[in-house]
């Protein structure tokens, strides 16, 4: 039964990711006053992608072809541990957090090898860009989750979730370091603006884009979709974290209804952020991440140190 | 004491391997033997004929180079048996040897952690075995003699063997030295380049002053009991200054072998100059049995430990960690490039064994068995993928007669196996899930986030800096090896040579690094087998496993305890198997789309897209370059070569770059300065005059006699 649960948890976290992605652009659209596609544009393009066929460059290898398929079961493993709608959940015992660092990192290790694939000049300059600036993030990112782990002292992320339920509403100084810590390498990750522009080809802003130009149908809608669901996962680790609360801790229809509802407004409301921000905001240069992400990783630290000196039990 | 059996079987037949070397050339000596004990009308026909046969002269060569290699492989496999015999049965064995001088015989001691290693070591030396007949035909005779390499290699293998059973310091000395000369030689094999009889230099150089630290570490400890064999060092009690020395020398001279930063310099200059299958030995073996005898000095003999040199350990193996991995991002030439990644995960178990040693000293036995058991997985995980990952370098400079990775590509299509093969060590190293890199990193990890437990303050927010230095690593490494990887075998051939390989006719090369790349990913999914054996070296050694064994069941890994962190590498397979199943399937079961329409990639619409226009190796590594760039000295000049009458045209670009080690200019370059400085000063009072050297022969002894008298 809770394994029915959790895949079908795993479901709806897959199957929701194209509408996070469809809201962000209406609000992105409504506040540069352009006129938004339909909330469900995202699923019409990746149905009209899978149904296309795909053409591949002659010299492609097995890698080219295969790594949609690698990138996306990784993503969709990932999502499957990060609790949604309820926590104590089977595959939450899998794997922890740190696992799921490390399916990140999979799913980059194959896109950027894909990037490569071709020998086009563009390919390689995106995995060049992608490595460099996820190798500055993950450090950032694992401060801040240290941060939490050491708090709720597991790195698992249920039992992480529930340790902040129960404590109540405190205002930690730590969480909130660790809080901004996450949101800026979730920017980056996500190949948000600041850090690249989702929306652009142009050679200049060009990081994830610049990798999966040589990919066409089923290939193209695969990547897209993961690149959603990635996007969805760095949303929900944000909300479920650090503003817990609605989550379902039974597996009574009531909560976890109320647990769904929960998680969709809390994803509403993190869009609406990022969509001002994205908008006020415009893309840095390549060589600024390095500060953008320092500051990150300074953030974590200073969470980590907060946690230690102020509030640490001994 | 089967088991004892076993191991000395691992060393004898090591030895014999390399004396059977020597008789590469002995062929008309053979001959004229079997004429004269075999008599035409022996009752033996056959046996004579197969002997005939295997002296022929076409087939004599490559059935001997076999022969060698079948022993050193039937070494590995007995030294395989003699580490699983000894760590299942969980008690330790002692043995004297009558050798050496009459009143000191050699003392013999094989428990679990000379056992692991004996694993580690087994492992790797089947591996070669398997790899090396086919490796070494290329070498022709005249200039590289098979004999000298066979025999150092026997030699080589058989010291580490004999280090790791080596119960006494004088016995663990001759046997460390065995070691050490041998690889000096194997280094030196191809000398006629001159780069490697420099290197060959350094390497001896830098041997003979870290093991001169480590018998002055014994000394210091010997001093202070009644005898030479680890039993008596093992009982005496020092004080806190002395086992502090103690331990800075053994800190030296272990580490100037396992090649911790800054003591690192051989490294990246011997192993690109020895032959590859002996690269994969140094790199993935040697260095491990430096680690052996860090751990066995500190952990075993020293007593008591002391949380400042968990601390200095940390902070170090962080440093290598970090250096190593920038460093090795630079280099253009593979094995160099392997050299250096050595250098991080070196610097990896250092942490992790840091981080036990602190533990352990603030009474946190369970703790300090976790990192002891994350180092320990984490040198057997090297030893497998650094293994792979330098026969594959072998087999890519077999075939494309370069190890420079700007001139490869596309190898993917003609090397296919190969590649595979390849891919699967640049994923365990790493560190990505489902191979046997990241269980012990998350290993690593966990220790590190146990933290909590500690009262000093400092090493609270130390550990987890050092944490996350080791997840920059980790990150570092991963961008590393898609270079290594995607400048290799993906994209279009940079040169002639890549454009032009195959991949190898003699497919037994491939044998040795899909047994490892098997192994690697095989123990991704099941690291409980080898984590559960560990326990009981950590019980042996430190007196401590890990707490409840009930939750180590062969599905799950949870070290700290069951409702705190878990991972299940084998439930990740079958759900990336159902995920990457269900979506293959979905999306082609249309038929007309199933299949792929080839095309020309696009060029932007310029036409003629060409393989210089890829990223080549200092293009990828260019961001890290600017981000990090205080680590190395870089050499970055554009030389533009004008025409014209004015000069105003650029006829040629030159691109110049050369991205150099700190160590060598900031801290060798005075020493070696020092040293010629003070050999002038020497070099004075040797004129060269007959008289004046009687001169000082005759102040010499006035002297002498006045101060006897």
């Amino acid at each position: 039964m809770t394994w029915l649960l959790a895949i079908f948890q795993t479901l709806l976290f897959v199957a929701l990711a194209p509408l996070l992605a469809g809201w962000l652009k209406w609000c992105k659209c409504h506040l540069q006053n352009r006129q938004a596609p339909s909330l469900l544009q995202p699923y019409r393009d990746l149905l009209k992608l899978t149904r296309k066929q795909p053409v591949v460059a002659e010299h492609a290898s097995w890698i080219f072809t295969r790594a949609p398929y690698i990138i996306f079961s990784a993503i969709v493993l990932a999502a499957s541990i990060v609790p949604l709608i309820a926590v104590d959940l089977p595959t939450a015992a899998i794997a922890d957090v740190i696992v799921l660092v490390g399916f990140f990192a999979f799913a980059r290790f194959f896109l950027a090898l894909a990037g490569l694939d071709i020998g086009t000049a563009f390919g390689g300059m995106g995995s060049s860009r992608e490595m460099t600036i996820s190798s500055i993030a993950e450090p950032a990112m694992l401060m801040a989750i240290f941060t939490l782990t050491m708090t709720a002292s597991t790195t698992n992320l249920s039992f992480a979730i529930v340790h902040v339920l129960n404590e109540g509403l405190v205002l930690r100084p730590s969480f909130v370091f660790a809080l901004f810590a996450l949101m800026l390498v979730a920017i980056a990750e996500t190949g948000r603006i600041p850090v690249d522009n989702p929306d652009t080809h142009l050679e200049l802003t060009m990081i994830h884009e610049a990798m999966i130009l040589e990919y066409s149908g089923r290939h193209l809608a695969l990547i897209e979709w993961a690149s959603q669901v990635k996007l969805m996962l760095y949303g929900v680790l944000i909300a479920n974290i650090f503003f817990p609360w609605g989550i379902a801790q039974s597996f009574s229809v009531q909560a976890l209804a109320y647990g769904l509802l929960a998680i969709i407004g809390k994803l509403a409301l993190l869009a609406i952020l990022l969509s001002i921000s994205e908008t006020l905001l415009a893309k840095m240069r390549l060589f600024r991440v390095q500060e953008y992400l320092s500051f990150a990783y300074l953030l974590g630290l200073l969470g980590m140190l907060s946690h230690i000196i102020l509030e640490a039990s001994r | 004491m089967m088991t004892m059996i076993l191991a000395y079987s691992a060393v004898i037949l090591s030895f014999a391997s390399g004396l059977l070397a020597l008789m590469s050339n002995q062929r008309g000596m053979l001959m004229t033997l079997s004429q004269r004990f075999l008599t035409p009308d022996a009752h033996f026909p056959n046996c004579r004929n197969l002997l005939g046969r295997i002296l022929e002269e076409s087939r004599y060569a490559s059935l001997h180079r076999q022969a060698v290699f079948v022993l050193l492989g039937l070494s590995g496999v007995f030294a395989v048996l003699a580490g699983l015999a000894v760590m299942m049965g969980q008690d330790s064995l002692t043995d004297q040897i009558g050798l050496g001088l009459p009143w000191l015989p050699w003392h013999v001691r094989f428990d679990g952690l000379s056992g692991f290693f004996f694993l580690i070591i087994g492992i790797g030396v089947i591996a070669v075995s398997l790899y090396g007949p086919a490796y070494v035909a290329i070498y022709q005779e005249s200039q590289h003699p098979f004999a000298v390499l066979g025999l150092f290699t026997g030699l080589f293998v058989g010291g580490m063997l004999l280090v790791l059973l080596a119960d006494d310091a004088f016995f663990f000395m001759i046997a460390w030295e065995l070691m050490s000369v041998a690889s000096y030689f194997l280094v030196a094999f191809q000398h006629e380049h001159s780069a490697n009889r420099r290197a060959a230099f350094i390497y001896l150089v830098m041997a003979q002053v870290g093991a001169l630290a480590i018998i002055l570490s014994f000394g210091v400890l010997a001093s202070f009991s009644d005898g030479f064999t680890f039993d008596a060092l093992r009982q005496t009690a020092l004080s806190p200054t002395w086992a502090s020395i103690a331990f800075v020398l053994a800190l030296l001279g272990f580490g100037m072998k396992a090649g911790i930063v800054p003591v690192h310099v051989w490294l990246p200059e011997a192993h690109p100059a020895a032959p590859s299958h002996i690269s994969a030995l140094m790199s993935g073996v040697m260095l491990k049995v430096a680690v052996y005898g860090l751990i066995r000095f500190c952990f075993d003999l020293l007593g008591e430990l002391q949380w400042q040199w968990g601390v200095v350990l940390l902070v170090l193996g962080t440093v290598s960690a970090v250096g190593g991995i920038l460093y090795a991002m630079m280099q253009p030439n593979l094995k160099r490039l392997l050299a250096y990644s050595s250098i991080e995960n070196i610097g990896i178990i250092f942490m992790v064994l840091g981080l036990a040693m602190i533990f352990m000293a603030n009474g946190h036995p369970q703790l300090a068995a976790l990192g002891f058991l994350a180092a320990l997985f984490h040198a057997f995980n090297h030893s497998l993928f650094k293994n792979l990952l330098f026969l594959g370098a072998g087999i890519l400079q077999h075939q494309t007669h370069d190890l420079n990775i700007d001139t490869m590509g596309g190898l993917i299509q003609r090397m296919p196996q190969t590649s595979f093969l390849f891919l699967v060590g640049c994923m365990s190293i790493s560190s990505l899930p489902l191979f046997n890199g990241f269980v012990s990193e998350w290993l690593a990890f966990q220790t590190a986030l146990q933290v909590d437990v500690l009262d000093n303050g400092v090493l609270r927010s130390l550990i987890p800096v050092s944490a996350a230095a080791l997840a920059l690593t980790a990150a570092l490494a991963a961008a590393c090896f898609v270079k290594v990887f995607g400048m290799i075998f993906l994209g279009l051939p940079r040169s002639r040579n890549s454009e032009k390989a195959q991949e190898v006719k003699d497919k037994s090369m491939l044998y040795g690094p899909a047994l490892l790349a098997g192994l690697c990913f095989f123990f991704g999914i099941f690291p409980n087998l080898i984590i559960n054996l560990l326990n009981g070296v950590a019980k042996q050694l430190l007196g401590q496993s890990l707490p409840n064994d009930t939750a180590l069941s062969w599905l799950w890994l949870a070290p700290v305890s069951a409702n705190k962190v878990s991972y299940s590498p084998p439930m990740v397979l079958v759900g990336v198997l159902i995920a990457g199943g269900i979506s293959f399937w979905y999306l082609r079961r249309n038929l007309e789309t199933k299949t792929m329409r080839r095309a020309a990639a696009w060029d932007c619409g310029f036409g003629g897209l060409t393989p210089r226009m890829q990223y080549s190796c200092s293009a990828f590594t260019m961001p890290f370059r600017r981000i990090f760039a205080r680590v190395w000295l870089i050499d970055e000049r554009v030389d533009k070569e004008m025409q014209g009458a004015m000069d105003m045209d650029v006829k040629a670009v030159h691109y110049h770059l050369q991205v150099q080690d700190h160590s060598w200019p900031r801290l060798y370059q005075p020493i070696t300065h020092g040293v010629n400085q003070l050999a002038k000063q020497v070099g004075r009072i040797q004129t060269g005059n007959i008289r004046v050297y009687l001169g000082y022969s005759f102040v010499t002894l006035i002297l002498m006699l006045w101060v006897i008298s």
